[in-house]
Order: structure tokens, then sequence, then C-alpha cells
């Protein structure tokens, strides 16, 4: 008894808060791509389903629920229906080493980067499986560029990673947000500024966003490595879309922009840290509806010939500051 | 039309034939809800065949904008859509493609047939017509049927809104006055 209710009571309410974490932020960022884009475009977006489209997002998740599940002739059935699982999993366990505040930190583990980064990567075990086994041309091909621009991507975000830790030496994210205490020039967006340039564009890479989405590139692949899936299956991945990318920007505000500290001491609450998160998946939607999409050999040049050698230069210029 | 015989099998795909599960508890309440997320969120597939094309773009963008009814989720992909608007001629050439797409979609679907091509083969129904189909009812069922060459970005809302009353039986949006003389 002891150990359920010092233990496993805690981590049951953190996965479900996550659980719930995530279906808000899949409703609310849903409604607010489509009414981004609509003002972008000069339109209003969603405006008639509830009101300003409020319920717009919950509509087209309950008609998604509705619609019939299609497995094509000649897909492999096992690994066609695990892959859209596979993808939603992980993001759960995503949610729960992040601290949103001094209490609400779901696992405080020592190696929270590391479980972040090796979890987030069955994303792309999972697009691959879906382009594979759907035993379509296009999703195979959406697949193979998942491949090669997962693999490019993780790279920079890793290098800028491990200098931030080089600088805390630690690679727990609690033990990074408070080394970030006080005020606002504490915040290591501060003390490596080229880091976070090069974390924010490869963060567009790792998840698969615009204008880095090559892998379900509508114009040439239909909708590449998800073009079979009906209904659910489709609207996992959907939803995975956007849980990886709140985890994403919520892993950004931690490491560069003080996680749940404020600019000055004594304001200190999850209010910031929601705020930031937020404030960069705003960012994210402007870049999508701002940029066209890049062509293969320019996504792998940017990355290869600028973001990994300044990532590389970065690091060693971090490491030899923090021996002197 | 007893030139398109060959490509165009009559008892294809009618109204009613195509191939649906049965719900397993079919409860009123939730197939009325159900029906009315559908008819709210109709994402047509991105396929235009001629120039009412252009105005099915037109309703996408700014001035009529189809996204105020969450219709703007145009899915290049056949199994993620729920609408079909045929907007232009259909030609012999194209017939088996339209059929394909529609065979792709997953259930429940609709089909708006847009503009007289697609409705009758419009200025192309002659007798010596060789190579348009006339009217795309002759190959996969139709729900809705806008009239105009090309339809305006209105008339096809119009659609959309006929369409969304078939599915839950009720007229969602006002209807606008006519306008004298």
């Amino acid at each position: 008894m002891q150990v359920f209710m010092q233990h496993i009571l805690p981590l049951l309410i953190a996965v479900v808060g996550a659980m719930i974490w995530l279906g808000i932020n899949a409703l609310l960022w849903v409604y607010c791509e489509r009414k981004f884009a609509g003002h972008i475009q000069r339109r209003p977006g969603p405006f008639e389903v509830g009101p300003h489209g409020a319920l717009q997002p919950l509509i087209d998740g309950l008609k998604l629920m509705g619609k019939q599940l299609v497995t094509p002739d000649n897909a492999d059935n096992v690994l066609y229906w695990t892959a859209p699982i596979m993808t939603m999993i992980p993001v759960l366990l995503l949610y729960l080493p992040i601290p949103y505040g001094p209490v609400l930190t779901g696992m405080d583990v020592n190696l929270a980067l590391l479980l972040i980064l090796a979890f987030s990567s069955f994303n792309g075990l999972a697009v691959i499986l879906a382009g594979w086994s759907s035993n379509n041309k296009w999703g195979v091909l959406g697949a193979a560029r998942a491949v090669s621009q997962a693999v490019a991507y993780e790279i920079p975000l890793l290098l800028t990673v491990l200098a931030i830790s080089f600088m805390t030496g630690t690679l727990s994210l609690v033990d990074i947000t408070n080394l970030q205490a006080g005020y606002i020039h504490n915040w290591f967006i501060f003390k490596q500024p080229l880091a976070f340039i090069i974390f924010i564009v490869a963060m567009f890479g790792e998840t698969n966003r615009a204008p880095f989405d090559l892998a379900e590139a509508e114009s040439e692949l239909t909708a590449g490595f998800h073009v079979e899936y009906s209904a659910m299956g489709f609207g996992c991945f959907f939803l995975a879309e956007y849980g990886y990318m709140v985890v994403m920007c919520s892993v950004c505000s931690v490491l560069f922009l003080g996680g749940y500290h404020g600019p000055i001491p004594g304001l200190d609450g999850w209010w910031w840290m929601v705020g930031k998160t937020f404030a960069l998946m705003s960012f994210m939607l402007w870049v999508r509806w701002t940029y066209p999409r890049v062509r293969f050999d320019q996504l792998l040049n940017i990355n290869w010939k600028w973001l990994l050698p300044l990532a590389t230069a970065n690091l060693l210029a971090t490491a030899l500051i923090m021996k002197l | 039309m007893a030139a398109q015989d060959s490509v165009v099998q009559k008892e294809f795909l009618t109204a009613g034939n195509h191939y649906m599960d049965p719900p397993i508890v079919n409860l009123k309440l939730a197939q009325d809800i159900f029906d009315i997320c559908r008819a709210m969120s109709l994402w047509p597939v991105t396929f235009g065949l001629a120039c009412c094309a252009i105005e099915m773009m037109a309703t996408g963008m700014a001035r009529f904008d189809l996204a105020r009814f969450g219709a703007e989720v145009f899915r290049p992909s056949p199994r993620q859509a729920d609408v079909m608007i045929v907007a232009g001629t259909v030609n012999k050439k194209m017939a088996p493609a339209v059929v394909r797409l529609y065979e792709q979609m997953a259930g429940p679907k609709w089909v708006i047939a847009m503009g007289n091509c697609a409705i009758s083969g419009g200025p192309f129904k002659s007798k010596d017509n060789y190579g348009v189909i006339e009217g795309v009812d002759t190959l996969i069922p139709v729900n809705v049927y806008v009239p105009g060459c090309p339809p305006r970005p209105e008339g096809l809302l119009e659609g959309f809104f006929e369409l969304q009353r078939q599915i839950t039986g009720k007229r969602w949006w006002p209807v606008a006055a006519a306008v004298e003389g």
C-alpha cells in the first residue's frame, strides 16, 4: 500500500494528466492551425460550427471515428495497424518527464532528455512502417524521405542538446530548468543563441512540419506515408503530429527559455511554461503558413552543410569555454 | 450513349448499392450525432477536371471561404475524403479514373456533380459526341447537382448546404433572399 501511494499513484495521475493534456492540445492546435491559416490568407477560417468554429476539431474527430476503416489489398495487416498505434503511444510517455511546474512534473528522471530523444525516434519508425506496409508507391516514397530526414535532423538536434548538457552537467530537465532561475539573463537562449536557432530549425525537421514536411508533401506524394489510412488511422497520425510538436516546443522552452521560470524572480509557475510552449507552437504554425516547402536536396543541404557544422562548432566552443 | 457502354457499366455503382457494413449497435441518437458531425466536416477530394474546378478553387479562397463551414480540408488522398466534387467535363479517358477514385473513398461518401458537363454533358451533348460522358451519374451515384456553366461559388456553397440537408434532414443556414429585378 505504501509503495502504491508513493510511487504508482502519482505515476497513474501523471499518465491520465498527460492524456488529458494531449487531448486538449490536439483540439486546441487543430483549431488554431485552421484559424491561423484562415487569417493569414485573409479569410475567417472555420466560423459557423460552434461560436467562431470552436467545435470544428471536435466534430472532425467524431466524424473520423465514424468513418470506414480501409485496409488495402496486399497490405501487411499486422504492421499496417501497428503503425498508428506505435506513433500514438510514445507521445504519452514523452509528456511525463517534462516539468510544467515545480510540482507539475510527471516523472523526475535524471535521464529525461535522453528518454525524450529516444522515444521521439519511435515516430520515425512508425512512419516507415506505415509507408512500407500499406503497399503503395507514394507511401514508400514518403517513408523513404522520412527516414533520410529523421536521420539527418536528429544529429544537429542532439548536438545542440549536448551543448546544453555540457554547460549544465545534467540530463535532467528539472535541473536544467532550475539552473535558469532568477532574472531573464540566466536563460540559456542568451548563453547559447546559436544552439537555440539550430534547435528551432531542427525542430521543424524532426516533427515533419512545413517547410520540411517532405514525408507527406501533398502536392508531390498525395499524402505521403499515410496515404492509405482512412478514419482514425489517419486521425492517430494527425494527433501524434500535434503531440510531438507540443513536446518539442516544451523541450525547447525548458532548454532555452527558462521553463517555468519567469523573466524576474517571484513569478514562477506553470503559466510561464504553458505560455512559452504555446508561443513557440504559434511560431511553428506561422512559419507553416508563410513559407513554401523546400526541395528534398535543399532540405538535406540545409542540414549537412549548415546545421551540422554549426552545431559541431558550437559544441566544441562550449566544451572549450567550459574547460577554461 | 451507345458508344459509352464499353466504358460505363450501368449496374456498376448505384446509390444505395455501394457496400457498407450495417451498424452493430444502431442507436437513433448516436446516429443523429454522427450524421451532424459528418455534415459539418465534409472534406472534399483534391480533384478538378475542367473549368468548373477554377470556380471550386474560388470557393475555397478568401472571398467565399468554404472553410467557414468546415469543408476547406481538401484531402489529396481519397481515403480520407468524404465528398467528391466532380468539377468539370468527364472524358471517356477520364471515366475509369473517376470511378476508381470514388471506389477508393472510405464510406460514408457523397458526390456533388458540379456544372452542366458533369450533370448531363452540357455543351458536349450532341449526336456527334464521341468522347464525353453525358452525365457523371451514369458512372457513380450523385447526391447533389449544381447547375451552371460554370456555377458561381455561391452555387457550390448552396450545393454543400443541400448535401448537409440530405445528410441530417435539416437546412442549417439561412436562405438568401431573392434579388428583385
